[in-house]
């Protein structure tokens, strides 16, 4: 087999760190507004009636959202496998804490409303703020990890070894990435409502929504000047290799004040990413305050794009650096799959990615229009 | 067992992975049985299958959340705590997993969205082609994921890479038409339609005993036995005992399953039970038939199945081999390239770099593979073969429920046929306490099949015990206490609905053809045409 070679090794592995970056804002801004609306159901909706209309608003795609989430693992696992190992076994304890909310949104959603008790459903509208905030809090404070670099190390063998400790993880750089990633799904989940939802909980989504939006412009500024500030990046100080054997080892690499802001200087027009970042949150904001809800939403995604965007473009060809060890660290051109590899898996999401995307779209058009308290109250049974 | 992490990293493993796998066969089967209810809806336009279609689903529905919630640890256990698998075979294991997710899980998850809240919005049509989505996409996700573990049982199409210390792919066709994985991939979701079969012939037949949507139960019951006599077949008849040639651990677990420490000559005799004792090596009190093992595995009469001693001869050999590879792979990595290291090292690796994972055998036993003495060689010989009593208890178990199934189903297919399915009540009960059974046959398969792979992760390349995350104990011991837990307490509150949804049945409109008053006794032999 020597149709892989079609593709120099180089480009599929720069293919597939844009493909990564497909992923992550996929599940950002599809399964992103899922876990808005569940960190905002205590505040916009008071009674049943109004939980129901605004879990409704979600409750049929959910679950195709949340499969962006398990397709980002498998996708680094399969693309990017010291990726996949070094993080995930390195945040082990906060990764566990986001299986534990990430399972329990969706018995949340499915078995809330199988009883009438008031107790038991309130219960479930708890699980569901864990479930939204939780997550999104803990990604937020992984990113901002990342991006001061993780205390790990490889062996010869390249064997990663994690020498940091859970609450380590909790620094205040970090705390504010996590805040950021709060408040940018916090809102998308509410011009999600203002969109699906009706009457008072659309009204209420509105709301929180511009706020969270005015909170992502202010969280999002910050945290590009703590950046510039307190944040060193990394450089990799060996000659680059781009289409090397996949071993982190091969190449020398150090910490280096500014780091994060030197593929900006070079190449200015990347500064388009942080100013959509800013620019959608903001503008988002003006139209939940026009009440044009049917744009607001896409306001808030390119945010979310900007935003995702910025954070890869500051560390390529970084993916992954040690603070540890920075040889260890791991970019782009060092910790990918195997040339074939990665072209069989750019065929396969070349022939299935578009079939995804375009019943998605189909199923979101049959779902079109509002939930209603008319249509939840209706009990036919096809509501939550 | 000693509690180290590698220990507890495995029972967390099992327990998740066997916890999951509570939920996986019913979702299988169920979504097919569904489908099949529909499109008899559809084709028949009679209300009563509309009925049956939104009662079965409200299950599937109970069930199959848990199957994806549960789902989302699998996908994240291998990094979180197998990363130096993760590093050392992503390469080859994460593309089904990827495929998978693409493939399957989309199509499942977003239109199961459609099956439930899509009903006023979609044309029949349409929404039956969501429902057959459903199934679709939940079969095709068995496929990857079997695909996925034949290669950790069978490791074709893949060789090591000295330059980045792991496996990489050869040839990815080899991977997906894998026979084991093939093999597997029908067992395991016939095993999972038959789990739907008697599911669903178990609650109908406790409908059936208290005289309630009878019209429901019956149908449900004629679906079921049918589809599932096909099924309980094909798990025995397309089972995967002949995957078990593909390689020399399969014939290890083979010989292990079966109790038999020496080489039998074709063909072998099959022990139908005895007391496999591990310490001795040998079967106590075996009661065997002769040729019948010979004739299931091999398909021949003259084949010779080598006995655990063979195997464990044939692994020290491998071993030796094994060593020669490591140490070549030590010069490669001292030199910084296959060709720096000169022409003699590059042979020595290329004859036995098949056999470098028997070397990290040792790695339980000595630091330095190549410092191995006689006894340890011996030693990690004898790690090879994994807990023989256990499988062969499991296996026997899992047979044995097989053959009932089919015996059950047979009997209900007959019944069905003869339009005298509520006739008997004993069998009714029978129907009814047998609900659990193919669930315990599913994990003494999962048990048969992972544990009999043991001590390899990956046959023949990994060893399980150098594959762990280097986490520390308590970690390890939090989650695995946390997923005890948590896992628990959504069990009971799943149960609690299932009942609960059971008890309650389907709405009132179902009994559209039971004029019967609530209660009373089942009419003997002259039940209306189905």
């Amino acid at each position: 087999m020597t149709l892989h070679t079609l593709l120099d090794y180089e480009t599929l592995r720069l293919i597939w760190w844009v493909l990564l970056g497909v992923l992550l804002i996929g599940f950002a801004a599809t399964d992103g507004f899922d876990m808005g609306v569940g960190a905002l159901l205590p505040f916009v909706a008071k009674t049943d009636v109004e939980r129901r209309v605004a879990i409704n608003t979600v409750g049929p795609v959910w679950e195709g959202n949340q499969v962006w989430f398990i397709l980002g693992g498998g996708a680094i696992f399969a693309a990017w496998p010291p990726l996949y190992a070094v993080s995930f076994s390195g945040f082990y304890l906060a990764m566990f804490v986001v299986l534990a909310a990430l399972i329990l949104r969706p018995v949340a959603f499915k078995y809330r409303s199988k009883r009438e008790d008031a107790r038991w459903r309130n219960g479930w509208d708890w699980a569901l703020f864990v479930g939204g905030f939780v997550p999104a809090l803990i990604f937020g404070v992984a990113v901002g990890n990342v991006l001061q670099g993780v205390p790990f190390r490889l062996d010869e063998d390249l064997r990663p070894f994690y020498e940091g400790s859970f609450f380590g993880l909790l620094n205040p750089f970090a705390l504010l990435c996590g805040l950021l990633s709060v408040a940018m799904l916090l809102m998308h989940g509410g011009a999600w409502l203002a969109l699906k939802a009706d009457g008072v909980v659309a009204e209420r989504g509105r709301r929180y929504g511009l706020w969270a939006a005015l909170a992502t412009v202010a969280l999002f500024a910050l945290g590009g000047l703590a950046l510039a500030l307190f944040v060193d990046g990394y450089r990799i100080t060996s000659a680059v290799v781009t289409d090397g054997p996949s071993n982190p080892l091969l190449k020398e690499a150090a910490v280096a004040p500014g780091a994060w802001f030197d593929n900006f200087a070079a190449r200015p027009w990347l500064w388009v990413a942080p100013l959509l970042g800013l620019a959608g949150a903001a503008v988002a904001a003006l139209l939940l305050r026009l009440r044009a809800d049917g744009v607001a939403i896409l306001a808030s995604g390119l945010s979310i794009f900007g935003v995702i965007s910025t954070v890869g473009l500051a560390m390529f060809p970084f993916v992954l650096p040690s603070s540890l060890d920075p040889r260890s660290s791991l970019t782009v051109w060092d910790s990918s799959s195997s040339h074939q590899t990665l072209f069989i898996m750019l065929v396969v999401t070349i022939i299935f990615l578009p079939i995804v995307l375009a019943y998605t779209a189909w199923v979101y058009r049959v779902l079109w229009g509002r939930v209603t308290e008319r249509d939840v109250r209706a009990e036919t049974g096809h509501f939550y | 067992m000693e509690l180290d992490v590698v220990s507890l990293s495995r029972l967390q493993f099992a327990l998740t992975a066997m916890y999951h796998f509570l939920f996986v066969p019913l979702t299988l089967g169920l979504s097919i049985l569904v489908a099949i209810m529909e499109t008899v809806y559809v084709m028949t336009d009679r209300p009563i299958w509309r009925e049956m279609t939104k009662f079965w689903g409200t299950l599937f529905g109970i069930n199959f959340v848990l199957g994806v919630a549960t789902g989302i640890t699998m996908e994240f256990q291998f990094g979180m705590n197998w990363s130096y698998y993760s590093h050392y075979v992503g390469d080859i294991f994460g593309a089904p997993l990827a495929i998978e997710g693409l493939m399957a899980f989309f199509l499942e998850a977003t239109f199961v969205g459609l099956f439930f809240f899509g009903w006023d919005r979609m044309s029949k049509l349409g929404h039956l082609a969501a429902t057959w989505a459903v199934a679709a996409g939940s079969n095709f996700s068995a496929l990857w994921i079997l695909i996925a573990n034949g290669w950790m049982q069978n490791p074709v199409g893949a060789s090591f890479n000295p330059a980045t210390m792991r496996m990489e792919i050869d040839n990815f066709f080899e991977v997906v038409f894998n026979p084991v994985a093939q093999a597997k991939f029908v067992h395991t979701v016939s095993a999972g339609y038959v789990t739907a079969a008697i599911f669903v012939l178990g609650v109908s037949a406790w409908y059936a005993l208290k005289g309630r949507h009878i019209a429901l139960a019956r149908r449900s019951m004629a679906v079921a036995a049918s589809f599932g006599l096909l099924s309980s077949l094909s798990v025995v008849v397309l089972g995967d005992e002949s995957g078990y040639l593909a390689n020399e651990h399969q014939r290890m677990k083979l010989a292990a399953m079966e109790g038999m420490w020496e080489t039998e000559p074709a063909p072998a005799p099959f022990t139908v039970i005895g007391f496999p004792d591990s310490a001795a090596r040998e079967t106590h009190h075996a009661i065997q038939i002769p040729a019948v093992l010979g004739l299931i595995a091999t398909r021949s009469l003259n084949t010779e199945l080598p006995g655990i001693r063979d195997l464990v001869a044939s692994a020290e050999q491998r071993i030796r081999s094994g060593i020669i590879a490591y140490d070549a792979l030590q010069k490669i990595r001292a030199a910084r390239g296959v060709e720096a290291a000169g022409p003699e090292v590059r042979e020595a690796f290329e004859a036995n770099g098949r056999n470098l994972g028997y070397a990290y055998l040792l790695m339980r036993h000595v630091a330095d593979p190549r410092q191995a003495t006689d006894a340890q060689i011996s030693a990690a010989a004898w790690d090879t073969v994994p807990p023989v009593a256990p499988l062969f208890w499991s296996f026997r178990i899992m047979v044995g429920l097989g053959f009932y199934f089919i015996v059950l189903l047979g009997v209900f297919f007959w019944l069905s046929a003869r339009q005298r399915l509520t006739q008997h009540r004993w069998l009714l009960h029978v129907a009814v306490w047998s609900i659990p059974l193919p669930w315990i046959a599913a994990e003494m398969g999962w048990l048969v099949a992972e544990l009999g792979r043991q001590p390899w992760i990956i046959e023949g390349v990994l060893p399980t015990a150098i594959a762990v995350s280097s986490l520390g104990i308590a970690e390890v011991a939090l989650t695995l206490a946390g997923f005890v837990l948590f896992y628990s307490v959504l069990f009971v509150i799943e149960i609690g609905l299932m009942l609960r949804a059971i008890r309650k049945g389907p709405p009132a409109s179902a009994d559209l053809a039971a004029t019967l008053p609530a209660g009373a006794a089942i009419p003997r032999g002259a039940q209306p045409a189905e």
